[in-house]
């Protein structure tokens, strides 16, 4: 194992991060700031309670989850994608690294990125609403997992991109309208009958509601199912990764 | 001494059908400086990118000192350096955190005073601070070089090293490059300068349509191909060249001063003796003769054209 490459490739991913302090640090805070005031206070003091859970701590772990699912993908779509789109992969593809030495160092960085911005996200919110996390060892575990299957999402994407407007259309298209759609801000018991079942469709209901049930104990489908579902897509994502590299599949041809 | 690169029946067509490769065999021997020579689309950038790693190759079997390119990939890519055409770097990254990074890609432990002696060598220790979007294009070219370097290669690829930079730096690169094959390291360098060739190479190939045309030793080659020129300053000018020396290819300069002759120097009677004496026979006296070798520029557009 080419142990130097995954490092120097880890440490370069996360330079970026630091020299682009404000957008990687201070603009979750804000927005975060942002949501509070919006949902927590504005529309929250309407909604009193759910699942006996204050509504303003109960929209935490979806806020989380809403910045973790985008930021690996667009940390690790990036990180891959601007690489090939100036031309300097040809330093990375002639290197003595294996693709899963790349997927390490690559995904490693964008996941540390996000799962660091996820906790100033929680301590932001913990500035606004008293939280307590009931299984800790099991918040960090979906944490780290989601980070992890995620930003080998983007990954796929960056490699798939083959311009800045696809690099978008994903995260855009799809990711956004799930996350907003799988339950960040309301329990899907709120919803009617066949939007109920709809949703359960949407596998970030099951990320949602397993890492909210770290926090509360509470949660809308069965923790089992919701590890289970991230495990999957973790599973189809690396499948992916694999054929992608046994083929060379826009990289090496 | 075994090759240090040997490449064999290498073919490559791409997805989209065009076949930019047919059956190259190559061989570089240990220490040269080569010279792959050939029109633009000749093949010449996908047969570097094949042997780094870069593009999947369609058939054929490539190894790097013994190392097959993909079973001994680790062994073989990382006794390499490439130095692309394009000026690819990251554009927000310190001259010294980009070439440490390369340093650390190839699995190289961390040696500040080998990089530091890498960019002194090439004029970029001032620079080393400096973001990589702040450097001009003749520093880019340096250090794409330097990052080439910084892990002790063995093969080192040249694609078109010095197209676009100055004079002061390509007499730099040129003098770099011999330095380093003092030390043992193999340069494959691809150009469009034949000058460079002229200058540097121990052996040309020449490349065209995806397929090795020739690889010959550089003054075999121009010993063998060459033309010589045979420049006569005359006397008193010509208005036109007479009749009688219609079986020799004779030129007359514009203002009729001067003749030149040019001829096969492998050829069994190049002509030049008995072309002599027929010009004292016709009264046609020069006061000066001068013989030229033709370069390995008219060489190689020669033989591309040469090609149906």
């Amino acid at each position: 194992m080419n142990l130097r490459a995954v490092w120097a490739i880890y440490r370069m991913e996360m330079a970026r991060a630091f020299r682009t302090v404000l957008q990687s640090i201070v603009s979750p805070v804000i927005s975060t700031s942002l949501y509070f005031v919006v949902f927590g206070s504005a529309i929250g003091s309407r909604i009193t309670e759910i699942d006996g859970i204050s509504y303003g701590a109960f929209i935490v772990p979806g806020l989380i989850m809403l910045s973790l699912l985008t930021q690996s993908i667009s940390n690790a779509s990036f990180a891959i994608y601007f690489p090939k789109f100036v031309g300097s992969i040809y330093e990375l593809l002639s290197a003595p690294v294996s693709y899963l030495e790349i997927v390490i160092a690559y995904v490693g960085g964008a996941a540390t990125k996000s799962i660091l911005l996820g906790l100033i996200i929680l301590a932001t919110a913990s500035l606004f609403v008293p939280l307590t996390i009931q299984h800790p060892f099991w918040m960090v575990g979906f944490l780290v997992l989601t980070a992890v299957t995620f930003s080998l999402f983007g990954f796929i994407i960056g490699i798939w991109a083959k311009s800045f407007e696809q690099l978008q259309l994903v995260p855009l298209l799809i990711i956004t309208p799930l996350t907003f759609l799988g339950g960040s801000f309301y329990s899907i018991d709120m919803l009617p009958g066949i939007w109920r079942t709809v949703t359960l469709f949407n596998p970030v209901v099951y990320l949602i509601s397993g890492f909210r049930w770290s926090f509360f104990g509470k949660s809308d489908v069965s923790v089992g199912v919701s590890l289970g579902m991230t495990i999957v897509f973790l599973l189809v994502c690396i499948a992916i990764v694999a054929w992608i590299f046994r083929t060379g599949y826009r990289l090496r041809n | 001494m075994p090759s240090i690169l040997s490449i064999s029946g290498v073919s490559k067509t791409y997805a989209t059908g065009f076949t930019a490769l047919k059956e190259v065999n190559l061989d570089i021997e240990r220490g040269e400086i080569f010279a792959l020579l050939g029109p633009n689309g000749a093949g010449k950038t996908t047969l570097i990118s094949i042997v780094c790693g870069i593009v999947n190759r369609s058939s054929g079997t490539v190894t790097v000192d013994g190392h097959d390119i993909n079973r001994d990939y680790r062994a073989a890519r990382s006794l390499i350096g490439l130095v692309p055409q394009e000026l690819t770097i990251d554009a927000f990254e310190s001259v010294w955190a980009t070439v440490n990074y390369s340093r650390g890609l190839f699995g190289k432990p961390a040696n500040p005073a080998f990089v530091e002696k890498v960019l002194r060598d090439l004029s970029l220790w001032e620079k080393r601070d400096a973001k990589a979007i702040t450097l001009s294009g003749g520093m880019k070219r340096r250090l794409m070089i330097a990052k080439a370097l910084s892990h002790e290669p063995r093969v080192l690829f040249l694609d078109e090293p010095t197209a676009g930079v100055d004079v002061e730096l390509r007499q730099d690169m040129w003098a770099m490059v011999r330095r380093l094959r003092e030390d043992g390291v193999t340069i494959i360098l691809t150009t469009h300068y034949i000058e460079e060739a002229e200058a540097m190479a121990d052996r040309v190939g020449v490349i065209n349509r995806g397929e090795i045309i020739l690889v010959e030793n550089k003054a075999e080659l121009m010993h063998k191909l060459g033309r010589k020129r045979l420049v006569m300053e005359l006397r008193s000018p010509l208005t036109a060249i007479p009749e009688t020396f219609s079986r020799y290819a004779l030129e007359l300069s514009p203002d009729g001063g001067q003749l030149t002759y040019t001829y096969d120097n492998q050829a069994e009677r190049p002509g030049v003796a008995s072309l002599i004496r027929d010009l004292e026979a016709g009264g046609i006296q020069f006061r000066d003769i001068d013989t030229q070798n033709s370069s390995l520029e008219e060489i190689f557009v020669n033989l591309v054209r040469r090609e149906p």
